[in-house]
């Protein structure tokens, strides 16, 4: 379902980019070296790789908060310059605002791109209606579980319609219950919105389960390891496909790869970025 | 009712007691205890007062330097009823509240924009920093004689001296506040599509607020010193006026009298504070200290 009519440009390319930091004490050092990237229209990717190889930098530059020391990122066949609207973005932490209710959190978006009320505030009850939450439109984000916070920045994600979703370990704080639950949300919304994604792991299950292609990086600075085509046909269901012998086989073959490269990333002692 | 036992938080009761026996239970324990915390008070206080009463009565302490609390309880009757230095204590108090009244808003409104201002700006606080570090390293009360020198024995001079207690306080705690912001929460707002002003708006300021809130509390009693420290060197109004007159008359009693006063005041606009913190604040979770509260 993935493939992309040739007529259009990918939707995320990153041409051999690179990105060093300068660290406190004015060293500088690459996290990204020669790295290249091309994700179609409507893929699902991810990015598994051991800690710190520089997936959350990748992510930075394909939003714009971030720019490339050199190379040439482009959304949409267009470099990027500045946050581009259609990237919605699922973070790690809790980035939902404490101060507002699950109904201003998931108006916010289009209330700050200058939407009408009215057509923002009906979109947004439909969004909290769509994951789930409409009896919990005036808690507050401490009121709601992990998981139903989650469900909020979804909402507060999708409803801005991105054409490009990029999920930095969105999930890693859940449970492995509410997990496979949100996988399958998540997979449903994608599977409504016909978004391209890019999500990020450390969770080969979690890569393969919800992805069209596994990216496996190497450790810092980070390259393209090996690229592997996962062919289970969609619609998937999360929770049974973990048991299936092709998904058991593809699992070990990734960490083959992947374990050289924790490896190497634990000796050269690699720390989150 | 005896076969249940409740000790530091962990329960031990017999087999068979139905939730609701412990849940009283538990209810019953809470309230003998937070009567005896009570009761413990007032025994503190009595002892500490009768202690001060006696000693000063049978001569332990000279009563003319230290007084005694029945003799400064009829003394601010007095005050309450007869004023002082031919005012009220209602214009004593007046002055002295609307000096520093006036020194904490203007002082914390100020405060609070600088410090979200230079918060915001990476330049502009590489700029000013050491400027404040420097104006900040000046004990604030220092400067009473000189705005009582440059504004005059009235009102500005107090309002000054309150005003530069309470921004310092203010502005650090605001500039701090604006640099605890959640990187995470600001990147979400941005590409939700926010722009550097809504930024501000919606997640810099909200996240600020617990600062400078925590701030406000500490720099009312602030502006109240600064008002008190400017009466005691130029004016013929106000609370500090009175403790500086009462210093004069070698009149103990009164000047206790009047701290009395500045205690109560502080005391209800901590209260007030804390009522209009919870109004803003219904987001966040109970803390342990409101529970108890």
């Amino acid at each position: 379902m993935a493939t992309a009519p040739q007529t259009q440009s990918p939707a995320i390319e990153l041409i051999n980019v690179s990105r060093r930091f300068l660290s406190p004490d004015g060293k500088s050092f690459a996290t990204l070296n020669d790295f290249n990237l091309s994700v179609a229209r409507g893929e699902f990717i991810a990015l598994v790789g051991p800690t710190g190889c520089g997936k959350s930098t990748t992510l930075n530059l394909i939003t714009g908060l971030g720019k490339p020391s050199s190379g040439e990122v482009k959304v949409m066949g267009e470099p990027v310059r500045g946050i581009d609207p259609r990237i919605g973005f699922v973070f790690q932490a809790d980035a939902l605002f404490p101060w507002r209710s699950v109904l201003e959190n998931v108006v916010a978006g289009p209330k700050f791109r200058g939407e009408a009320k009215t057509s923002a505030y009906e979109r947004a009850h439909d969004w909290i209606a769509r994951v789930g939450l409409a009896k919990f439109e005036n808690h507050y984000p401490h009121q709601l579980s992990g998981g139903m916070r989650k469900r909020v920045a979804l909402a507060q994600t999708f409803i801005n319609r991105p054409q490009i979703l990029l999920m930095d370990e969105p999930f890693s704080a859940l449970d492995v219950q509410t997990r496979v639950l949100m996988h399958e949300e998540l997979l449903r919304l994608w599977g409504e919105a016909k978004a391209s994604v890019v999500f990020v792991t450390h969770d080969l299950e979690e890569a393969i389960g919800l992805a069209d292609k596994v990216y496996v990086l190497t450790s810092r600075p980070a390259t393209i390891k090996a690229v592997h085509k996962i062919d289970i046909p969609r619609p998937r269901v999360i929770s049974e496909i973990r048991y299936d012998k092709k998904f058991i086989e593809m699992s070990r073959t990734i960490w083959n790869d992947l374990k050289q490269e924790v490896q190497a990333g634990y000796a050269a002692g690699a720390t989150p970025t | 009712m005896t076969t249940i036992s409740i000790k530091d938080g962990s329960i031990t009761f017999a087999p068979g007691t139905s939730d609701a026996e412990i849940e009283a239970a538990a209810r019953a324990a809470t309230r003998r205890r937070k009567i005896q915390v009570i009761l413990w008070r007032i025994v503190v206080l009595i002892v500490l007062l009768g202690s001060w009463e006696i000693s000063a009565r049978n001569n332990w302490i000279d009563p003319f330097f230290y007084s005694f609390p029945s003799e400064i309880a009829a003394r601010l009757w007095e005050f309450i009823q007869e004023g002082s230095d031919g005012s009220s204590i209602w214009v004593h108090i007046g002055n002295t509240l609307l000096a520093s009244l006036l020194g904490f808003f203007i002082g914390s409104l100020i405060g609070i924009v600088c410090g979200i201002a230079l918060g915001r700006n990476r330049f502009l606080s590489d700029i000013f920093s050491i400027f404040i570090k420097v104006l900040n390293a000046i004990p604030r009360v220092v400067l009473a004689p000189i705005f009582i020198l440059i504004l005059g024995f009235g009102l500005a001079s107090k309002v000054a001296v309150s005003f530069v207690m309470v921004f310092f306080v203010v502005f650090a705690n605001a500039f701090q506040g604006v640099r605890e912001a959640d990187r995470a929460m600001i990147a979400n707002a941005q590409i939700l599509g926010a722009s550097n002003w809504q930024v501000t708006r919606s997640v810099i300021i909200p996240s600020a607020m617990s600062w400078i809130f925590a701030s406000l509390h500490l720099s009312f009693s602030f502006a109240i010193v600064g008002a008190i420290v400017g009466e005691f060197i130029g004016s013929n109004r106000g609370i500090g006026h009175v403790i500086q007159l009462a210093r004069g008359l070698h009149d103990v009693a009164l000047m206790f009298a009047a701290i009395i006063v500045v205690l109560v005041i502080v005391l209800l606009a901590e209260y007030v504070m804390t009522l209009i913190e919870h109004r803003f604040a219904k987001w966040r979770p109970p803390s342990a200290s409101d529970a108890q509260a």
